[in-house]
């Protein structure tokens, strides 16, 4: 009764995959980020802080614009990227992972500093008295005490990188298969004559990924949960 | 050897340890709070790190400012016990015991899981969650952590504060038995000098970061220049003593020390056994000569030696007992009237019902004990 069009399959299966690697390669940094403003004091953090958290006051496309100009062809970084490595990220779906990563990073950042603050450094201590390196309380200690904290930093920036529109279309623009994602997809069919039909089932598309996304969030945030207390 | 010769400053406070003791048994580190306890035991622990000086343990130096030696923490091979346990949450018990016992290579240990198990009795508790623990069954599991982390000293910062009377009579047996059946150092921070008195066989003394006094727990609470470090309230003196004899009819115990003898309500002990007794100062009355027809049971013959001389109601008579040193606190009134003063001979009275077990530790090693007193 609801069968998915080419065109709506192809947005999904674009959506998902930008925003999963959007995810993916931004957690590493996100970590780390963390890690520095939590932990540290030291000389521009209030500049770094200030730089990280900037997309979530910007226009969107703001930021799209300041990465095409940035990354583009004969950007600054984007020539050096396409000369040493032949990366072109401008109008490619990597691109547009990218883009979404910019605009989730500070969402992420905060979810994990939140946690890595609510760790209790006395437990930390108690690792070391017993034997145990430094990086080694982080990845036995700290790391599984902030897990809830990653996987809803994770969460939110995968949500918020499904959601992602205008530094999307202003960095990748809006290419059929290679970076109309779902939003996209929806701004275009709104565009066309006749096509809110087909906007209102993108719409509810939207919706039902969203809602499951966060289903499945919920069960996996229980399960760490359970692991802590119980 | 325990060998500490450091020097921080924290905030206001100018923390300053120099001392040397035998590193075996139990040394208590004993002060009011502020006075820098926890901060020379973590600087021992290598967690805070001294401005200058040197700390070595058994020969090894942990840290030398002028060498430019500094181990770090987790090289230092210590067990350390928290006041509150710092059990990691997202560990099981066994998963808590084990974290110090997977570091240390195979065949350097020497504690093995089934012993602390077996020694702590927490074999029920293996599969549970800190969180489900009592105060008291936490405080057992972070010692049994800290012993399977192989170390070749324990250090325990008030082990026993955060729990209220029962929890500390749960868990002081078995660090009892700690001291007793494993040959492992033990430095005790603590502010309880009933604690002390039952556990510890050297006494560090601080007070406003600086190391006052080092001594045998007998030495330093029988002085009367320390007295305002070991307290008023706690004011006594503690004697070595040996089991001589049982009255079964009565229910009593016969104590022997160099003084003389105490008769104190029935131990359940063998004959010979060495004993700590703690005397309070406030239990002890002075007669001129031996009273008659009196409840008490335990007359002792003394000369004063001392007396305080403060302005108070209250005056702190210090007695020797052919070499043992007894404290009593009389009235400044009891005093004049019988016209007390150092070098005349008197009769200490001791009410046998007020030695009770709390008074008392046990003694199964010869007194170990080196160290100038500063």
């Amino acid at each position: 009764m609801f069968e998915l069009t080419p065109l709506e399959s192809e947005a999904i299966r674009l959506s998902l995959r930008v925003a999963l690697w959007s995810v993916v390669t931004s957690l590493p940094f996100g970590l780390a980020a963390a890690w520095l403003l939590q932990r540290y004091e030291f000389y521009g953090k209030t500049l770094l802080n200030g730089i990280i958290h900037l997309p979530l006051v910007l226009p969107p496309v703001v930021v799209g614009y300041l990465l095409l100009v940035l990354l583009g062809r004969r950007g600054p970084l984007g020539s050096w990227l396409y000369e040493t490595f032949g990366i072109s990220l401008p109008f490619t779906w990597e691109g547009a992972a990218l883009a979404a990563a910019v605009m989730a990073f500070p969402l992420m950042v905060r979810s994990i500093r939140l946690s890595l603050e609510s760790v209790d450094r006395n437990l930390e201590t108690a690792a070391r008295t017993l034997g145990a390196t430094r990086l080694s309380v982080f990845t036995t200690i700290t790391l599984p005490l902030i897990a809830p904290g990653i996987l809803a930093g994770c969460v939110l920036a995968f949500a918020r990188s499904l959601g992602e529109f205008g530094a999307t279309i202003t960095f990748v623009s809006n290419i059929p298969g290679e970076t109309r994602t779902l939003p996209l997809a929806l701004y275009s069919l709104i565009q066309t004559p006749d096509g809110e039909a087909g906007a209102l089932r993108l719409a509810l598309l939207s919706v039902l990924l969203s809602l499951a996304a966060l289903g499945a969030s919920e069960a996996l945030a229980r399960r760490l949960r359970a692991r802590l207390s119980d | 050897m325990l060998e500490v010769d450091v020097q921080r400053q924290l905030g206001a406070l100018a923390l300053k340890a120099d001392f040397a003791c035998r590193a075996s048994g139990i040394t208590a580190i004993f002060g009011r709070s502020g006075a820098g306890k926890t901060s020379l035991v973590n600087m021992l622990a290598g967690l805070l790190k001294p401005d200058r000086g040197r700390i070595a343990l058994a020969g090894e130096t942990l840290f030398d400012s002028k060498a430019g030696i500094d181990v770090p923490t987790e090289r230092r091979r210590l067990g350390y016990v928290f006041q509150e346990g710092r059990l990691f949450p997202h560990l099981t018990v066994r998963g808590n015991l084990t974290y110090g016992l997977k570091r240390v290579p195979k065949q350097e240990r020497q504690i093995e899981l089934e012993q602390v198990v077996a020694l702590l009795d927490i074999e029920a508790l293996l599969d549970r969650r800190p969180r489900a623990l009592s105060g008291g069954e936490k405080q057992r599991v972070a010692l049994g952590r800290a012993l399977l982390a192989n170390p070749k000293i324990l250090l325990m910062d008030e082990p026993l504060a955060a729990l209220d009377q029962p929890r500390k009579d749960e868990v002081l047996p078995f660090i009892e038995q700690l001291r007793d059946e494993m040959a492992l150092p033990i430095v005790y921070v603590s502010h309880s000098m009933q604690e002390i008195v039952r556990l510890a066989d050297t006494l560090v003394l601080m007070s406003e970061g600086e190391v006052k006094a080092v001594g045998s727990v007998e030495d330093l609470t029988s002085r009367l220049d320390l007295r305002p470090l070991t307290g008023r309230y706690e004011a006594g003196a503690v004697l070595t003593t040996s089991v001589a004899g049982q009255d079964k009819a009565f229910g009593l115990t016969d104590l022997r020390f160099s003084g003389g003898r105490l008769r104190v309500p029935h131990l359940k002990l063998p004959l010979g056994q060495s004993l700590r007794v703690r005397i309070r100062a406030r239990d002890v009355s002075i007669a001129l000569s031996p009273p008659e027809n009196t409840s008490i049971l335990n007359m002792i013959e003394c000369e004063i030696k001392a007396m305080s001389e403060e302005n108070s109601p209250q005056v702190d008579v210090q007695l020797d007992a052919r070499g043992t040193a007894i404290w009593a606190r009389i009235t400044a009134r009891s005093c004049k009237a019988l016209n007390l003063r150092p070098g005349l001979k008197v009769f200490a009275l001791i009410k046998s019902v007020a030695i009770d077990r709390q008074s008392l530790g046990r003694r199964d090693r010869t007194a170990r004990f080196l160290s100038e007193d500063k």
